[in-house]
């Protein structure tokens, strides 16, 4: 008989029941809640009667219209002031606990929940936000989900859900000195497209994915859903179990002995059987930079950017016209030509506090360049800010000219102040780089913290691991 | 929820691969707390030539006339025909709203993305994946005042010359979308069945039941 894939287990593990047709009742271990996908589902509730099943299970923040400066004044903008303030309200009526505006705990929702503990190893954890299969980093099955669902969780702490298919994606070999786990999963959406994973969970493995940290693994996790996936996974090893000792929302006393022992099955089974298998050469990746508004159109940082005209596919080839003439960029242009107005260091993808260590290395004695209108670094929690300053890592980026911000989504979907005006050309640590995405006609290159640094302080794009640090 | 049963429209063609939720529906229109009113927005960056705000009046703004949503032929139609990969990045189910909101009661595409699709079936939208080749044979005849109809009963689509096209869709979704049924409600009968398991799940994960 075939072993189970780490998918198969939690999936069977949270199994409530299963019709005819395959279509299965999930149990729900956490539900994260922001104010941009929330407020239609709690207004579902009050029309029709109902309260959270367990309001416990549900951990609320406010993140993606908040402000990065000046918190004190509040909200300036009185449609994301009202959206918030509908948070607040709806916690407050519905007995949910949340982290406000004011709270030092406060931040992205996919950084708070693995920094609280909050979200652990073996649950089944959802959030109305595509970036929730960041949780899978530690062997949990978290993957977004839209309105009418969160208002479905909260009603009943379950999800209606048919098994997605397995995928395996095999990191082979090491990767080389200063390759992130940014260029790790940008050249793998880069090889297996934005569709990909559609229909399937993806469990990530490989020397190279082992020898990432819990944040590493974060970043990974984060982008499967620019792959397709609604959920990327990777197994629990010590690395993951020393993660979440004594998190404030850890398991305490003999708890966590029993959790521990149970999250040690949390791997896929030597024999298990995967509906698909790919393999990449890790030692092969370097950092990448994506050049269109997709983020599968991605090259390494000394490549040139590829011409449409070699392209086969119809369709593909339009699109790839289409993201040149929207980036104002030429089939052929060297990736380290391309200069830079803005930097953006943030977003629940690369924001935690490894992140802004890599970053800072980089800036660390430097200067940004006379042509970088602004550089910004956006914390993803106001613990990880607090930690980066006992460090005195916004010294470091405020002498190279960065701003230090206050944590939130802020640039990475511009719903607050923070955007890119019209040509403006970003250097970002977010996940997309959809057209508009960080502000109207903004043109997005996606990158690692280090790569986003070193573009701040060339002006253009260079290869972050041929340069000095010291 | 509005119920899906037999569809005959007009369609417009779409003709573009990953068209993201972005670009279904802008960030700045998300800051709403309603579920109504967003059909005006819908495709806003591609559709209008001015900069979109929300509770903007739509009526007197400059609109892109290149745009198929546009064009006087295709006003009304019920059916969007379009590109592998739809619907993909954000979850934002307003992009299902727009489109609803809109008038669009069909998607055909050769693909979508995860969340998009399962958002569709929560607002009486039938998403439709069809074979590449098929779409590629429906983007090839159409021409102006091409309708199609959608029997979700039968699972077919039938062209104008009654060539007839079979789609798959989940069982257990055909029946909700069918009868226009609402997912807690149906989900709420099996009360027992939940609280079997969070009974039997504490004693394996105790630590997922201490209310902290």
């Amino acid at each position: 008989m075939s072993g189970k894939t780490l998918y198969d287990k939690l999936w069977e593990d949270h199994v409530v029941y299963t019709e005819d047709d395959g279509s299965s009742l999930i149990y729900i271990d956490r539900h994260l809640v922001h104010e941009v996908t929330s407020p239609q589902a709690f207004e579902g509730l009050r029309l029709a009667g109902r309260k959270p099943w367990r309001p416990s299970r549900n951990l609320a923040v406010a993140d993606h219209n908040v402000p990065t400066t000046d918190r004190d004044k509040g909200i300036a903008d009185p449609v994301a002031r009202l959206q918030v303030d509908t948070l607040d309200k709806n916690c407050i009526e519905f007995g949910i606990t949340e982290f406000t505006m004011a709270d030092a705990r406060q931040g992205i929702v996919h950084v708070i929940g693995p920094e609280q503990g909050a979200t652990l190893p073996g649950m089944t954890v959802v959030c109305g936000d595509s970036h929730t299969s960041t949780h899978g980093a530690s062997g949990a099955l978290a993957f977004g989900i839209g309105t009418s669902e969160v208002e479905h969780v909260l009603a009943t702490q379950c999800l209606i859900q048919k098994k997605a298919k397995n995928l395996l994606i095999h990191l082979n070999g090491q990767t080389r000195s200063g390759v992130t786990a940014k260029d790790i999963v940008l050249a793998i959406i880069g090889k297996i497209g934005t569709a990909g994973g559609n229909g399937y969970t993806i469990e990530f493995v490989g020397e190279a994915i082992r020898a990432l940290s819990m944040e590493g693994r974060m970043t990974v996790c984060n982008m499967a859903i620019e792959a397709g996936a609604r959920a990327g996974l990777i197994a629990v090893d010590e690395v993951t179990i020393d993660y979440y000792r004594n998190r404030p929302y850890s398991p305490k006393g003999s708890d966590w002995f029993m959790a521990e022992r149970l999250w040690q099955r949390l791997h896929s089974d030597d024999n298990a059987v995967f509906d698909k298998v790919i393999g990449i050469d890790a030692t092969a990746i370097k950092p990448q930079v994506t050049w269109g508004t997709s983020p599968e159109l991605v090259v390494a940082v000394d490549e040139t950017i590829p011409d449409p005209e070699a392209e086969s596919d119809l369709t593909k080839r339009q699109g790839m016209v289409r993201a040149l003439e929207y980036m104002g960029l030429k089939a052929g242009q060297a990736i380290t030509d391309i200069a830079v107005d803005k930097v953006f260091i943030g977003s629940c993808t690369n924001s935690r506090i490894e992140d802004l260590r890599a970053a800072a290395q980089v800036a660390k004695g430097k200067k940004i360049a006379g042509n970088i209108k602004l550089a910004l670094v956006v914390p993803g929690s106001g613990l990880v800010k607090e930690q980066a300053e006992s460090e005195g890592l916004d010294k470091v980026f405020r002498e190279a000219g960065f701003e230090w911000r206050e944590p939130g989504c802020s640039m990475c979907l511009a719903m607050n102040a923070d955007r890119l005006e019209e040509g403006e050309r970003c250097a970002s640590t977010s996940n997309r780089n959809f057209e508009g995405r960080q502000g109207y006609g903004g043109r997005t290159h996606l990158v690692s913290p280090a790569m986003a640094a070193a573009a701040a302080i060339a002006g253009h794009f260079v290869d972050v691991t041929a340069i000095n640090l010291t | 929820m509005q119920a899906f049963t037999l569809l005959t429209s007009l369609v417009a063609p779409l003709d573009r691969a990953n068209v993201d939720t972005d670009a279904i529906i802008p960030k700045q229109f998300l800051k709403s707390i309603k579920r109504a009113g967003f059909g005006p927005y819908l495709f806003d960056e591609w559709r209008y030539l001015d900069r979109g705000e929300p509770d903007m009046d739509c009526t007197h703004r400059l609109l892109n006339k290149d745009f198929v949503l546009n064009k006087p032929q295709y006003k009304g139609s019920e059916i969007l025909l379009t590109r592998e990969n739809f619907g993909c990045g954000s979850s934002r189910e307003h992009a299902p709203w727009a489109l609803a909101d809109f008038g669009f009661r069909a998607i055909i595409a050769p693909s979508f993305a995860d969340i998009f699709y399962n958002n569709c079936f929560k607002n009486g939208l039938l998403p439709i994946p069809l074979a590449t080749e098929v779409v590629d044979s429906l983007f090839n005849e159409l021409t102006e005042g091409y309708t199609l109809t959608v029997d979700l009963n039968t699972q077919k689509i039938i062209t104008p010359n009654n060539r007839e096209i079979s789609f798959d869709v989940d069982e257990n979704r055909k029946y909700r979308l069918l009868n226009g049924l609402d997912d807690i409600g149906l989900s709420l009968q099996h009360t027992d069945k939940i609280r079997g398991y969070e009974a039997e799940r504490a004693k394996r994960a105790p630590w997922l039941f201490v209310d902290y």
